[in-house]
């Protein structure tokens, strides 16, 4: 294992809820009436934090995922360096730089070429530093022509993208990416995307806080899942995504009280190596167990595949693909193996599970989501499906 | 105050270009940007000369131009003091976005906004000097004081900035305390008057710790001599107890800044 650059011990983190005294005008008057009446103001006090212990080696790329008030921005405000524990201790080791809010100390009237230099230096750059990535920083944000406007003339997205050109060339030991990479149109997230990986490359490390679970399980390689400021979850991504998809929907219902159940959903790759990640169109295996409380008869398995949004994108089952009716005893479990192939364009997809009746339709088990998995390609393509587009050709023709 | 020059010294380029962006911005039109650097110290100097003559009415005397001189030397440091203590007042509360976004030492937000006034009073003494040098004025030795009382008031503003802006970003009617106190300080200090007017009862103004500075700067550029040493002294005493304490004050508060603004 390489060297550890970021370790929490039992860091903790209190806040005060509601509103506190932040005049002088509401404060001296509560003080004479807690002196007059010696009354002391209940506190209202909740963890943020609960007793983080996690542990960040060289080089490596880590997610930390969560609902809303999880806890994600204020773990990120510690690692930053801008807030500071209430108890326990965070160890950065080396020099970290956050990409939390692009364009932060951007000034109104000054101009972009002014605002690279700004804002490179309230970022931790040195002017030879600025002065010799100053051309690599235009080029990204593709803002030539309009390196003598004042930013006040610029549109949100020229905004974020000059933010984020400055920001993503700052160098650190240790980078804190927030939900930035959702800036700029499509192309320019690719490109955000890209410059990640290539900073990965180089050896930084990378912490990732974000909703974007594609991004995350594309790039990061271990995780954290974060609730009520408590690790839920850490360990590889594949099954800390899992565990945040789960816990984002309905709890699965007990499975004594069914006839069947749904055991197990396992996702694979062609190889037989579980996996969560794919390159479209590569080929899907998912192993589907299913266990019989009581005897059943004429069962059926339906496979759906939904995206992130949980639109229907494929569905089908083992009776519609010609396969015979199950029955099964009580206690008997039956496994269907499926090979999809992922003709699908980038993106989370989630597996959906059904068991049935298929002569009287009647349902014995749903798992939504029973598995999630993320597809990437090695083009550019983007919709629903992946058709493998190519160019045949390209011709001119005279007038 | 050690580790404010060790900060300084670290960061003095973020200092600067902070310090850049304010007077860039203020400058954006180069005429513009020296009116409103001289227009405070011309006010103050053409209301030092109503209150002047009408000294004069009373007393029977005569407006003589070194009476007015010595205002307007007095003027630029006071105009300083004043926009200096207003503008970093508020300069914690302003840049909230940076400082509940990125880390970096907070110290640098009031003292660029000293900086950048520095900038400003620099450019009106140039008004000054020149009125000074076609003066009849006598140039003395007594000028070597200079540097020493202004290093004082750039201690005591720097001071009283970090502590100012810290005030105001937990409490924020702090900023409306400071402005009725700016209205009429330059009652108490001695701008328009010199405290040898007060007779015996000089030492309460010279109480406060501007006052020696000021006084100090109109005996050696206008009267040509020695300013009062012991309170000199006494200023540079506040000086140093403000350039020890305010430091160590603001760096301790400063972990609860983002989460208190």
């Amino acid at each position: 294992m390489s060297e550890i650059v970021l370790e929490a011990k039992d860091l903790c983190k209190k806040f005060r809820k509601g509103e506190f005294y932040n005049s002088l005008r509401d404060l001296i008057p509560a003080l004479a009436k807690r002196t007059v009446a010696g009354k002391q103001l209940a506190d209202k006090e909740f963890w943020a934090l609960r007793d983080l212990n996690f542990q960040i080696a060289q080089g490596e790329a880590f997610g930390v995922i969560g609902h809303n008030g999880a806890g994600k921005s204020t773990l990120l405000k510690h690692l930053c360096g801008i807030l500071a524990p209430t108890s326990g201790e965070l160890i950065v080791r080396g020099r970290l730089s956050a990409l939390i809010e692009v364009g932060a100390g951007f000034h109104q009237d000054l101009t972009g070429r002014d605002n690279i230099y700004l804002n490179g230096t309230i970022l931790g750059m040195s002017k030879a530093e600025i002065r010799s990535k100053f051309d690599e920083i235009v080029a990204f944000s593709e803002l030539e022509e309009f390196l003598d406007t004042p930013v006040k003339r610029y549109s949100s997205g020229m905004y974020a993208r000059l933010g984020f050109a400055v920001a993503a060339h700052v160098n650190p030991d240790v980078l804190v990416v927030d939900e930035v990479l959702s800036v700029g149109d499509y192309l320019f997230q690719r490109k955000s995307i890209e410059k990640m990986r290539q900073v990965m490359r180089s050896g930084t490390t990378v912490v990732f806080v974000s909703h974007n679970l594609p991004v995350v399980a594309d790039v990061c390689q271990r995780a954290m899942l974060l609730e009520n400021g408590k690790i839920i979850s850490i360990g590889p991504t594949s099954d800390v995504v899992r565990a945040y998809v789960e816990r984002g929907t309905s709890p699965p219902v007990s499975s004594d009280d069914k006839s069947v159940y749904v055991s197990r959903v396992t996702i694979r790759n062609a190889n037989g190596v579980e996996c969560a990640q794919f390159r479209a169109p590569e080929r899907m295996i998912a192993e589907v167990e299913i266990t019989a409380n009581r005897a059943v008869q004429k069962l059926a398995i339906v496979i759906e595949c939904r995206n992130d949004e949980m639109y229907g994108v494929f569905d089908t089952s083992t009776q519609r693909l010609g396969e015979k009716p199950v029955n099964l005893a009580a206690g008997e479990r039956f496994v269907a193996t499926f090979g999809l192939n992922l003709h699908l364009v980038p993106g989370a997809y989630h597996l959906g599970i059904y068991v049935y009746r298929y002569d009287t339709q009647e349902n014995y088990d749903t798992r939504i989501p029973a598995g999630t998995f993320f597809v990437n390609t090695d083009t550019d393509v983007r919709g629903v499906a992946h058709l493998e587009p190519v160019v045949i050709s390209q011709e001119k023709f005279g007038a | 105050m050690l580790a404010l020059i060790r900060l300084l010294r670290r960061h003095k380029y973020l200092l600067y270009m902070l310090s850049w962006r304010d007077i860039t911005v203020k400058y954006k039109q180069s005429v513009m940007g020296f009116l409103w650097a001289i227009l405070m110290p011309l006010l103050i100097t053409s209301a030092g000369v109503l209150v002047k003559i009408a000294l004069a009415q009373v007393t029977g005397g005569t407006v003589r131009f070194a009476a007015v001189l010595g205002v307007a030397v007095k003027s630029v440091p006071w105009a300083f003091f004043v926009s200096s203590i207003r503008s970093s007042t508020q300069c914690l509360s302003n840049n909230a976005n940076l400082v509940t976004k990125i880390a970096f030492p907070r110290a640098v937000f009031p003292l660029s906004s000293v900086i950048s006034q520095l900038f400003d009073a620099a450019i009106a003494s140039t008004v000054v000097i020149a009125a000074w040098i076609l003066s009849p004025v006598a140039i003395t030795l007594q000028l070597a004081w200079v540097p020493l009382l202004i290093a004082l008031l750039v201690i005591q503003v720097s001071g009283l900035a970090l502590i100012l802006s810290a005030a105001n970003l937990f409490f924020r009617d702090v900023k409306y305390l400071v402005e009725v106190i700016l209205t009429f300080a330059i009652f108490f200090t001695p701008v328009f008057y010199d405290t040898s007017m007060f007779g015996k009862r000089a030492w309460i103004l010279m109480l406060n710790p501007v006052a020696p500075i000021l006084e100090g700067l109109s005996n050696c550029i206008i009267q040509g001599h020695t300013p009062n040493l012991m309170w000199l002294a006494y200023s540079a005493g506040v000086s140093l107890l403000l350039g020890f304490a305010a430091p160590i004050m603001f760096q301790r508060l400063e972990p609860k800044f983002a989460e208190s603004i």
